[in-house]
């Protein structure tokens, strides 16, 4: 019983020191590479500039927002972070074949709440994240830890808030976690 | 000498090629740690799991203190290296705004194409939120340029805004990033104590 309880709590996770000193170490490779480091957010920015510069060109060009990622000469998906973000997929693939999380499609969430209040609380998150990641330039892979790694006062700024403001709230949100 | 790519040592045709190999150990690094499960990621809000504080806070280090290495050895030219800039105001209220989304939705962006790797649906769903969540943004983008691009300080360090050496703002940094390490594992056996195990899924 007792090891059964074990097994619940450890999943076959890598240890998580171990896996900061590799993630530390792919992020000093990255830097020493390309000159900056690694994101993801940026990726799906440029599937909506994409998409909406397919339906609808005209009001792109004419987005100051849009405008800032089209060019003639190549389409906004062509992008080294959508390259990046494709790869964090594949990734993600290959660790959760290796330890055998690749399962069918499901929903994780507190026995507190269903699946569907999960959904809705996953696409509000999104969204808000989404937002915030225009504002703070960056989510918690290309502002937080790329922007502190590299010494940026704003990557340090957004990770010290971006949690802050976590631990500030996780009161009200406790039902759909514990 | 380093970065290889903006010094011209590797040229533009390998671009793609070398993103997706960083990503695919990205990607393979988040998993493994345990982070395509969003109940994992928020047990650090609440004391029953801090694996998202440790990877994220060693990595860091390791970075940093590496970053600080590859400059003393001179392998990599620190004026190449691209330094976020920092918009003050605005990217308080996004680092806020991404708190609020992290509570809610449980992933951040990368986290969540894992989740969906290994067949979530609510990382699906936390990917279509960002999706429509840059698309408002984008829409409504003119109502807010102004502030957009307000208090903006260029590509300023913490070092230059604390008036500290690099050296030392690591060094800081290890001794709090060892204390939060100690901190929360007392916190994370207390609480395990009291909580009903979770089933991972």
């Amino acid at each position: 019983m007792n090891t059964n309880i074990e097994s619940v709590r450890r999943p076959k996770y890598i240890n998580p020191y171990f896996g900061g000193v590799l993630l530390g170490l792919l992020l000093l490779l990255t830097m020493y590479i390309t000159g900056r480091g690694l994101g993801a957010s940026g990726a799906v920015k440029s599937a909506v500039v994409t998409t909406f510069d397919k339906v609808a060109p005209v009001h792109t060009e004419s987005s100051t927002f849009y405008s800032k990622f089209i060019s003639d000469s190549h389409s906004p998906m062509f992008n080294w972070l959508v390259f990046e973000s494709l790869g964090i997929f594949i990734g993600g693939l290959i660790s959760g074949a290796i330890f055998g999380r690749l399962k069918k499609i499901r929903v994780e969430h507190s026995p507190k709440i269903s699946s569907k209040t999960r959904l809705w609380a996953a696409g509000i998150g999104g969204i808000l994240f989404g937002i915030g990641s225009q504002f703070g330039r960056g989510c918690s892979s290309g502002a937080a830890l790329s922007g502190t790694a590299s010494f940026s006062f704003g990557g340090f700024l957004v990770m010290m808030l971006l949690f802050g403001t976590g631990y500030i709230v996780a009161y009200f949100f406790r039902k759909l976690w514990i | 000498m380093g970065p290889l790519i903006p010094q011209g040592i590797i040229t533009g045709g390998w671009d793609f090629v070398i993103a997706l190999l960083l990503g695919i150990a990205f990607g393979f690094i988040l998993e493994a740690s345990g982070f395509s499960s969003s109940r994992n990621i928020t047990g650090a809000f609440y004391g029953y799991n801090f694996v998202v504080l440790r990877v994220f806070l060693t990595a860091v280090l390791v970075a940093m203190i590496g970053l600080l290495y590859f400059d003393y050895f001179g392998w990599i030219d620190m004026d190449l290296l691209y330094i976020l800039p920092t918009y003050l105001t605005p990217m308080i209220i996004g680092a806020i705004i991404m708190g609020f989304g992290f509570l809610i939705g449980g992933f951040c962006p990368g986290t969540s194409y894992t989740g969906i790797a290994i067949g979530k649906l609510d990382a699906m769903v936390f990917t279509g939120g960002l999706f429509i969540g840059i698309f408002v943004f984008s829409e409504a983008f003119p109502l807010f340029s102004d502030f957009y691009y307000s208090d903006n300080m260029g590509n300023v360090t913490i070092t230059e805004v604390l008036g500290l050496s690099a050296e030392v703002f690591t060094m800081i940094m290890v001794v709090v990033g060892l204390a939060a390490f100690w901190v929360t594992w007392l916190i994370e056996k207390r609480v395990r104590k009291n909580i009903n195990p979770y089933k991972f899924e």
